[in-house]
């Protein structure tokens, strides 16, 4: 256990590197290395899900390309992370921007697959009353499916958000200095920064998805919820696609 | 001196295309023999880690199945492993249970528990109370009901969540060696600037995915004729 004392004592405490040189640990240290992991994991999930959401709502409304929408986080799940990472230093670059269109990639798989079957699973009889009363198809994305579709949406930017979070520990590789720094660069920060590091990371992922849950309860119309009742339906609802035809 | 930095290889720099960092064929076919241990080790990370994980799963999906009150915090418990990435928790098991096989393991598992939980239960919840009343008729206990009725028809939802387990289980072991566990993620690590190396350890890696994926498909297939029969009425 004394390690994880020596690991918190770090985070609030600035030592002296066993590189020697400059000092390592801290508030003021931690928040510098959290300040670019937030940044990037922002710029992020902000490009994936600009992309994402529109995409997967009009595939949803037009009710094609499903298979693309699917299979896009099939594909997503198999290609490693660190993979992928080091795809992008070795063929496009290092750098900010770029480590950002690799976590764009990562991002979407997730959000479009949700975004599309959250449209498809909107009743029909729901949307149909809806061109009924004379609207328009984007007026009824705009007012039916997207709302309908929200918690379901936010299910993916909940997943995609945490795996960006734990994605962008191993910036450092991409040349980012993140909160992936001391546990990349051990040499600098010592074991009780790289165990620091860790549990940073570890409670910075758990309190995204613990926020992002909050307000995907707040988004869920009042219809739903009260049609829902079980509460582990929502949360299962919030993980990649399982449906059965997903399966084949 | 980190663990990790001695186990850097200075590799061989005669050819141009190597000493560029570049990709070259001739180099990876001189060197593949390198990158077969790694993929052994990942083999046997992934399959340990989803076995256990399916084991562990499928026995708390089962009672939470009859006992419904469990759902939830089994639930939250899982989700929060789940959500905790999982470079975070090989540094923070290492303390516990130090560097090797076991906490790379441990890490993975916690990890799948949640994924084959949550699907063996809709699975579960999925099969149709007619067929559960005809089962009854026919006279079957409960364990019988379970064993031959319930699970078969869930099998479906129970082979997706593993299919799921299984890719997502082989990327996060790319992040094993952290845990000093080895696995392809420490050839990408030990030189993430040599085209080459990156190229065959990350398609490696890519591969192995989509063969488990594929092999979990078939057998899914040959235990469930029912699914193909009724797709193609």
């Amino acid at each position: 256990m004394n390690d994880f004392f020596d690991a918190i004592e770090f985070i609030f405490n600035e030592h002296e590197s066993p590189a020697g040189g400059a000092s390592v640990g801290g508030l003021s240290n931690m928040w510098e290395l959290m300040w670019p992991h937030l940044q990037l994991s922002g710029a992020s999930m902000g490009i994936a899900c600009a992309i994402a959401i529109p995409l997967g709502l009009w595939l949803g409304h037009i009710g094609k390309g499903g298979f693309l929408a699917i299979n896009a986080s099939n594909v997503g799940r198999a290609v490693p992370t660190l993979a992928l990472i080091a795809f992008f230093v070795v063929f496009i670059g290092v750098g900010f921007w770029n480590l950002t269109l690799a976590l764009v990639l990562l991002a979407i798989p997730p959000i479009l697959t949700n975004s599309y079957t959250g449209v498809r699973q909107v009743d029909r009889d729901t949307v149909d009353s809806a061109r009924g009363m004379g609207m328009t198809g984007a007026q009824i994305v705009r007012r039916v499916e997207l709302p309908l579709a929200l918690p379901l949406i936010f299910g993916g930017i909940r997943i995609s958000a945490v795996n960006v979070i734990a994605t962008a520990t191993i910036a450092p590789l991409a040349g980012v200095t993140t909160l992936g720094d001391p546990i990349i660069n051990v040499n600098t920060y010592g074991d009780e920064g790289r165990l620091a590091a860790a549990l940073v990371v570890a409670l910075l992922a758990v309190v995204t998805e613990l926020a992002l849950g909050a307000v995907q309860r707040a988004v869920t119309p009042k219809g739903l919820k009260l049609e829902g009742g079980a509460g582990w339906r929502r949360r299962a609802m919030a993980l990649p696609n399982n449906r059965r035809e997903a399966t084949t | 001196m980190s663990p990790l930095l001695a186990q850097v290889e200075i590799r061989e720099r005669e050819d141009t295309c190597v000493s560029d960092n570049g990709f070259c064929p001739d180099w990876i076919a001189d060197n593949f023999d390198r990158y077969v241990d790694p993929f052994l080790q990942h083999v046997l990370l992934t399959v340990v880690a989803v076995a256990i994980g399916f084991a562990i799963a499928f026995t708390l999906a089962l009672v939470a199945y009859r006992h419904r009150w469990l759902i939830n915090p089994v639930t939250q418990v899982t989700g929060v492993l789940y959500t905790i990435p999982s470079i975070a928790a090989f540094f923070l098991l290492l303390p516990i249970t130090g560097r090797g096989f076991v906490t790379a393991t441990i890490a993975l598992v916690a990890y799948v528990l949640l994924i084959i939980f949550r699907n063996v239960l809709t699975g579960l919840d999925n099969v149709p109370d007619e067929t559960k009343d005809a089962g009854r008729g026919m006279g079957l206990t409960d364990r019988q009901l379970l064993w031959r009725v319930e699970v078969p028809l869930a099998m479906p939802e129970i082979m997706a969540g593993l299919r799921i387990a299984v890719t997502t289980t082989v990327g996060l072991a790319t992040l094993a060696f952290f845990a000093g566990a080895g696995g392809l993620g420490e050839q990408i690590f030990a030189d993430i600037n040599f085209k080459s190396n990156v190229v065959v350890a990350g398609g490696l890696a890519v591969a192995l995915a989509a063969l488990l994926d594929a092999a979990i498909l078939i057998t899914q297939r040959a235990i469930t004729p029912w699914t193909r029969a009724a797709a193609a009425r």
